[in-house]
C-alpha cells in the first residue's frame, strides 16, 4: 500500500465520520460542520487518486475539480449558516427536536 | 534514503490520523466554539496533506478558503446564534441541555459495513492510472498557461470555472433574501486590531495581485487570490471599516456581478468567433486569461466579503 492509498482511505474515512455525525447530531451548526468533513473525505479520494500516475506529474483535473468543490462548498456553508440562523431567529435554537 | 522514506511514512500516517482524529473530535466535541476551532485546525492539516499529495494549488485554496474563509463563517455564525439564543433562551429555560443526539448504535452499524465497502471498492481499483493528464499534457501548448490546473480551471474546462463563479452569486443571492438587510454599525476596533489591519491590508492585496500573475505558470490563480483579497475585507470588516453608504448600492452590485458578466461575455464572445464556448485562439489565449482571471477575481473577493457580513448592506432610500 502506498501513500496514494493512504490517504484515499483516510478520505473514506472523514467521509463516514461525517456522515455519522450528520445523522446523530441535532445542533445545525454540527450538522453543517459534518457537512464539510465529508466534502473533505470526498476531495482527498479525489486528490489521492488523481496522484496514481506513477513518476509523472498527478492528472490536474481533478486538482481542478477540487478548488471548484472548495469554492462552491464554502458557498454553500455561507448559505447553510444563514439558513440556520434564521431558523434560531424564528423558533429560539437551532436544534432539532424529536417533532422536526 | 531509506531514512527519508521512513520518516515520509512518518509524516504522511501522523497526516492522516490526526485528520480523522481532528475531524472526529470537531464533529464531537460538546463545546460548539471548541468544535469550530478544531475544524479549522482540521482545515489546516487538511492543506499540508495536499501538500505531500502534490497539489499546491489546492493547498492554497484550502488554506486560504477552507481552513480561513470557512472558520471566519462559522465564528461568526456561532456570535450571531448565541445571541439569538441568549435573547430567547434564558426567558424560557434556564437550564444547560447536553447535546441532543438520536439512537447512535444502528447508524454506527451501516457506517461501518459503509465504510468498510467503500474502502475495499478503493483498494480493488488499478493501483496505477494516468487518468488525463496525457491529454491534459498533450493540449498544454495550446492553453496560453504553462500550469496545468490553470489550463484545466481557465481553458479546457471553463464552463466549469463560469458555472463556479454563478454559485457564488446565487448563494450570495441567496444569503441577501433570507438574512435581510444588515445594519452598519461603527466599532471602534481595538488599537491592535487597527494596526494589524492598516499593514495587513496592503500586503494582502499584494499577495492578491501576485497569486493572480503566477497562476499562469506556478501554484496560483483567480480563486486563491480572490479569497486572499477577501481576507483583507474581512479584515477590514472586522476592524470597523464599512463600505461608504454612496457605494453600497450600484457600484457594489457592478462588483458582483462583473466576474460572471466577463465570463458570459468572454463565452458568447469565443461561441461567435471559435463556435465553442470558451475555447480561446491559443495565440490570444494566455492574454485572454489573464483578464478574465482579473475581473474574476476581483468578483470573487468582494463576493466572499459579503458572504462574510451575512446579509445586504443597508443603504439609504431615496425619500
Amino acid at each position: 500500500m502506498n501513500n496514494v492509498l493512504f490517504y484515499a482511505l483516510v478520505g473514506v474515512g472523514l467521509f463516514s465520520i461525517g456522515l455519522y455525525a450528520l445523522i446523530i447530531q441535532a445542533h445545525l451548526l454540527r450538522k453543517i460542520l459534518a457537512l464539510n468533513v465529508m466534502g473533505s473525505g470526498v476531495f482527498l479520494v479525489l486528490i489521492a487518486l488523481a496522484g496514481r500516475s506513477g513518476e509523472a506529474a498527478p492528472d490536474a483535473v481533478p486538482h481542478a475539480m477540487v478548488i471548484t468543490g472548495i469554492v462552491v462548498a464554502v458557498s454553500a456553508t455561507a448559505l447553510a449558516l444563514t439558513l440556520m440562523l434564521r431558523l434560531a431567529a424564528a423558533t429560539g435554537s437551532a436544534e432539532l427536536t424529536e417533532e422536526q | 534514503m531509506a531514512t527519508v522514506t521512513l520518516l515520509a511514512w512518518l509524516l504522511d500516517s501522523l497526516l492522516g490520523l490526526g485528520l480523522l482524529w481532528l475531524g472526529w473530535r470537531a464533529l464531537t466535541c460538546a463545546d460548539l466554539f471548541k468544535a469550530i476551532v478544531l475544524f479549522i485546525a482540521f482545515g489546516l492539516l487538511i492543506a499540508l496533506a495536499w501538500v505531500r499529495l502534490d497539489a499546491p494549488d489546492v493547498a492554497l485554496a484550502e488554506a486560504a478558503i477552507g481552513a480561513g474563509l470557512t472558520g471566519a463563517l462559522l465564528l461568526a455564525a456561532l456570535a450571531r446564534l448565541t445571541s439569538i439564543e441568549t435573547d430567547k433562551v434564558a426567558t424560557e429555560q434556564a437550564e444547560a441541555t447536553p447535546p441532543k443526539r438520536l439512537a447512535s448504535w444502528f447508524p454506527a452499524i451501516i457506517m461501518l459495513f459503509f465504510t468498510a465497502g467503500l474502502g475495499y471498492t478503493l483498494l480493488s481499483l488499478s493501483p496505477y492510472a494516468a487518468g488525463l493528464a496525457p491529454e491534459v499534457a498533450a493540449n498544454l501548448d495550446s492553453s496560453g498557461v504553462i500550469n496545468p490546473v490553470t489550463a484545466v480551471l481557465l481553458n479546457f474546462r471553463g464552463y466549469d470555472t463560469l458555472l463556479e463563479v454563478v454559485v457564488l452569486l446565487l448563494a450570495l443571492l441567496g444569503v441577501w433574501s433570507i438574512g435581510g438587510a444588515i445594519e452598519s454599525r461603527q466599532d471602534r476596533p481595538g488599537p491592535v486590531l487597527d494596526l494589524l489591519t492598516r499593514l495587513l491590508t496592503p500586503l494582502l492585496i499584494l499577495v492578491a495581485a501576485y497569486l493572480l500573475w503566477v497562476g499562469a505558470h506556478a501554484p496560483g490563480g483567480a480563486f486563491q487570490a480572490g479569497s486572499v483579497l477577501a481576507a483583507a475585507g474581512v479584515l477590514l470588516l472586522l476592524g470597523g471599516w464599512r463600505l461608504p453608504p454612496k457605494l453600497t448600492a450600484l457600484s457594489l452590485r457592478l462588483a458582483l456581478v462583473a466576474g460572471p458578466g466577463a465570463f458570459i461575455a468572454m463565452a458568447a464572445f469565443t461561441l461567435l468567433m471559435q463556435g465553442q464556448l470558451l475555447e480561446f485562439p491559443p495565440a490570444q489565449a494566455g492574454m485572454l486569461i489573464l483578464v478574465l482571471e482579473t475581473v474574476a477575481t476581483f468578483s470573487i473577493g468582494t463576493t466572499l466579503t459579503a458572504l462574510f457580513l451575512g446579509g445586504r448592506p443597508q443603504h439609504k432610500e431615496k425619500p
